[in-house]
């Protein structure tokens, strides 16, 4: 009975959500002050879904790992490599006489085979990585983000990767539903995912690794797949990430990509996965919108505001950044979930035991 | 004869960058050695210094400027550790070690508000940005200077750390953390010196390197902080001389790298930097202590 409304609502909701955003796409016009609106939503949705994979291993699993941007950079390089229609490629690849793969494919198909690669990457980097703890987990993935990137810019590699020179020309995505279809649907899968069994395993790993092994939690196997999800979905991020970008440049996947991301899970709450989706939209919505006003010079009666130009927005995010990592170490949600049937049983005023952790919303 | 002037700046330049690192290094093992946290904001912190100098040798003589940038580097250290890191003591090490992000996050975007993007020329130290001639390969008085500096200051260090008061706190305090604590060691002033140390040896390593490499970013940190945090691993992390010996090796590969890329048909250059985690990742895999690092043991 519950659950019917609860999955009645749901879907409900999702409607409306879709409908509004379409709405808003065909509504705002380019030039109107809204438009960033419109990009931040973009953004938003494709940092939302790394950010959730991100929080899988380093929230629920307790694996503190900083290699995101690295598998993302796969994700978006597979996707990029593949889908570049064949007459678009001797423009592409000039100086690699247009490349060795001379053919595309839909960009679904891309899209999933790039999270297929990034997973394949995580697989075989995380038998030797995987066995390091804590800190030296996290260093060892940044190193590796760091090797896979000066592969993928490597000369001789040049007629798969385009080296050092940007891939564009492929195809990307026309409505704002596309991302947000994407990454709703992934997002749902890493929540069944939590919810599973695995997911079970996954917080008892987290929460004491040689009690979970005496409770007969296999710690290789069940990191192994974490390792390796997370991964996935990060390459397939990267991937959107490549179709809002309309290029590939494998510089710009870089550690301070990972420290952000890092920074949107932590806003969020560690182990939220509803925290890592509203932060990563405050986060974008900051950085690329809100803030945007502290970069320009403002002169008020002949007054010039001090400090306030180009770059300053940065600062004024950094410090903000600094005093939630201080003082608010929860986050926003903490290890809680944002869910409507909670909120639901609040209003009328039902159950109070079932307001915290629970279930989540899709 | 030629063949010496021809690859002696390569090996040169190894031993110089590895002097280079050591120093950053130091920074990092001590500070790994007594919290248990990678220090993420070292090497940002060894950027700050390189653009102080360059924004300091612009209004004053140089003599004035090179102590002024090691006592504000020093005093920035200090600060981090006051500011971003205290109040995280009885907090879970990931809190720690997300609030180091956050201040290499934030002094990164600092010198990119300062200097607006544009990276900032180094200025020209007299006497020792000089040229100088080793054996036929020429090379600036730098390059000569950093191994002998660099050893005796870890000399310096190494008997701070085992004849003196606070050097003996110091060691207790990497032992135990906590029982040093009963044992009445003012755990927070070692700390703090702890920083102040490793904030004035990268100062000095960042009037070195950038003598060497002459342009300043608000990343240019980033990737030595990196290689210096690899070398303290594979030396063995809270081990000095380990440090020391660890950034060597990764500064001579490194040049070698290079030096190889002479030879080989293909360009791998871009592997230099890539190198120092390929080293990481196989010393991680066959001795994760390092090379003098102690033995471990998980107690339930």
């Amino acid at each position: 009975m519950k659950k019917t409304r609860d999955a009645v609502i749901s879907v409900i909701l999702i409607a409306v959500l879709l409908g509004t955003l379409r709405f808003m796409e065909l509504h705002i016009s380019p030039q109107s002050q809204w438009a960033m609106l419109l990009t931040v939503l973009k953004k938003g949705s494709i940092y939302a879904l790394v950010a959730v994979s991100m929080n899988l291993l380093n929230g629920f699993t307790g694996l503190f790992s900083l290699g995101q941007a690295g598998f993302m950079m796969i994700g978006a390089y597979t996707y990029g490599i593949l889908t570049i229609p064949a007459a678009q490629r001797a423009n592409v690849y000039m100086y690699y006489q247009g490349g060795i793969v001379q053919f595309a494919l839909p960009s679904i198909v891309g899209i999933v085979l790039g999270g297929a690669a990034a997973a394949i990457f995580a697989f075989l980097i995380g038998i030797p990585v995987l066995r390091l703890k804590s800190d030296y987990l996290a260093i060892a993935t940044l190193g590796f983000a760091e090797i896979m990137k000066v592969v993928f810019m490597w000369d001789s590699l040049g007629p798969l990767t385009n080296g050092s020179n940007m891939l564009r020309g492929y195809p990307t995505f026309t409505t704002i539903l596309y991302p947000f279809i994407v990454s709703g649907v992934c997002i749902a899968i890493i929540v069944m995912l939590i919810n599973s069994t695995y997911g079970r395993a996954f917080k008892a790993i987290r929460d004491d690794e040689i009690a979970a092994e005496a409770m007969g939690i296999n710690l290789a196997h069940h990191k192994r797949i974490a390792f390796t999800v997370s991964s996935f979905f990060a390459g397939i991020s990267g991937a959107l990430l490549a179709m809002y970008q309309t290029n590939v440049q494998a510089k710009s996947y870089n550690s301070a990509m990972t420290y952000e991301i890092l920074l949107i899970v932590v806003i969020g709450g560690i182990g939220s996965v509803t925290g890592s989706v509203i932060s990563s939209f405050l986060f974008i919505a900051c950085s690329e919108w809100v803030l945007r006003f502290l970069d320009e010079t403002h002169v008020i009666g002949g007054f010039t505001v001090p400090l306030m130009r180009s770059g300053f927005r940065k600062v004024v995010f950094s410090v903000i950044i600094m005093v939630i990592v201080l003082f608010f170490r929860q986050g926003i949600m903490g290890t809680r979930e944002f869910s409507i049937s909670g909120i639901l049983d609040r209003l009328t005023g039902k159950s109070k035991k079932k307001s915290k952790g629970g279930d989540s919303n899709a | 004869m030629d063949w010496l002037s021809r690859n002696l700046p390569y090996l040169l330049a190894g031993i110089s960058v590895g002097g280079q690192y050591a120093l950053i290094a130091i920074g990092y093992t001590m500070v790994y050695g007594i919290l248990r946290l990678i220090n993420f904001a070292h090497g940002d912190i060894f950027m700050v210094a390189g653009l102080m100098m360059v924004y300091a040798s612009a209004s004053m003589p140089m003599y004035l400027s090179i102590p002024l940038v090691i006592i504000v580097t020093v005093l920035i250290g200090f600060m981090v550790e006051r500011v971003a890191y205290k109040p995280l003591r009885q907090a879970p090490r990931m809190s720690v070690m997300i609030s180091a992000i956050g201040v290499s996050y934030l002094l990164q975007n600092l010198a990119l508000y300062i200097t607006g993007g544009l990276a900032q020329q180094y200025p020209h130290i007299p006497w020792i940005s000089d040229q100088v001639t080793v054996l036929g390969a020429s090379t600036k008085r730098v390059t000569v200077i950093t191994p002998f500096l660099t050893v005796i200051l870890v000399v310096l260090l190494v008997l701070l750390i085992k004849k003196t008061k606070i050097g003996m706190a110091m060691r207790a305090a990497s032992k135990d953390f906590e029982t040093s604590q009963l044992m009445g060691i003012k755990i927070n002033s070692v700390i703090s010196m702890t920083f102040i140390i490793g904030s004035f040896l990268a100062a000095v390593g960042s009037l070195l390197f950038f003598s060497n490499y002459t342009s300043v970013t608000p990343t240019v940190g980033t990737l030595p902080g990196l290689k210096a945090f690899v070398a303290a691993v594979f030396g063995g992390i809270g081990s000095i001389p380990g440090a020391l010996v660890g950034a060597f090796i990764i500064g001579i590969c490194e040049n070698l790298v290079m030096l190889l890329n002479q030879y080989v048909s293909f360009d791998i250059s871009n592997f230099k930097d890539a190198f120092a985690f390929a080293l990481l990742i196989i010393i991680l895999f066959f001795k994760p202590t390092g090379l003098f690092g102690e033995k471990q043991t998980d107690k339930v």
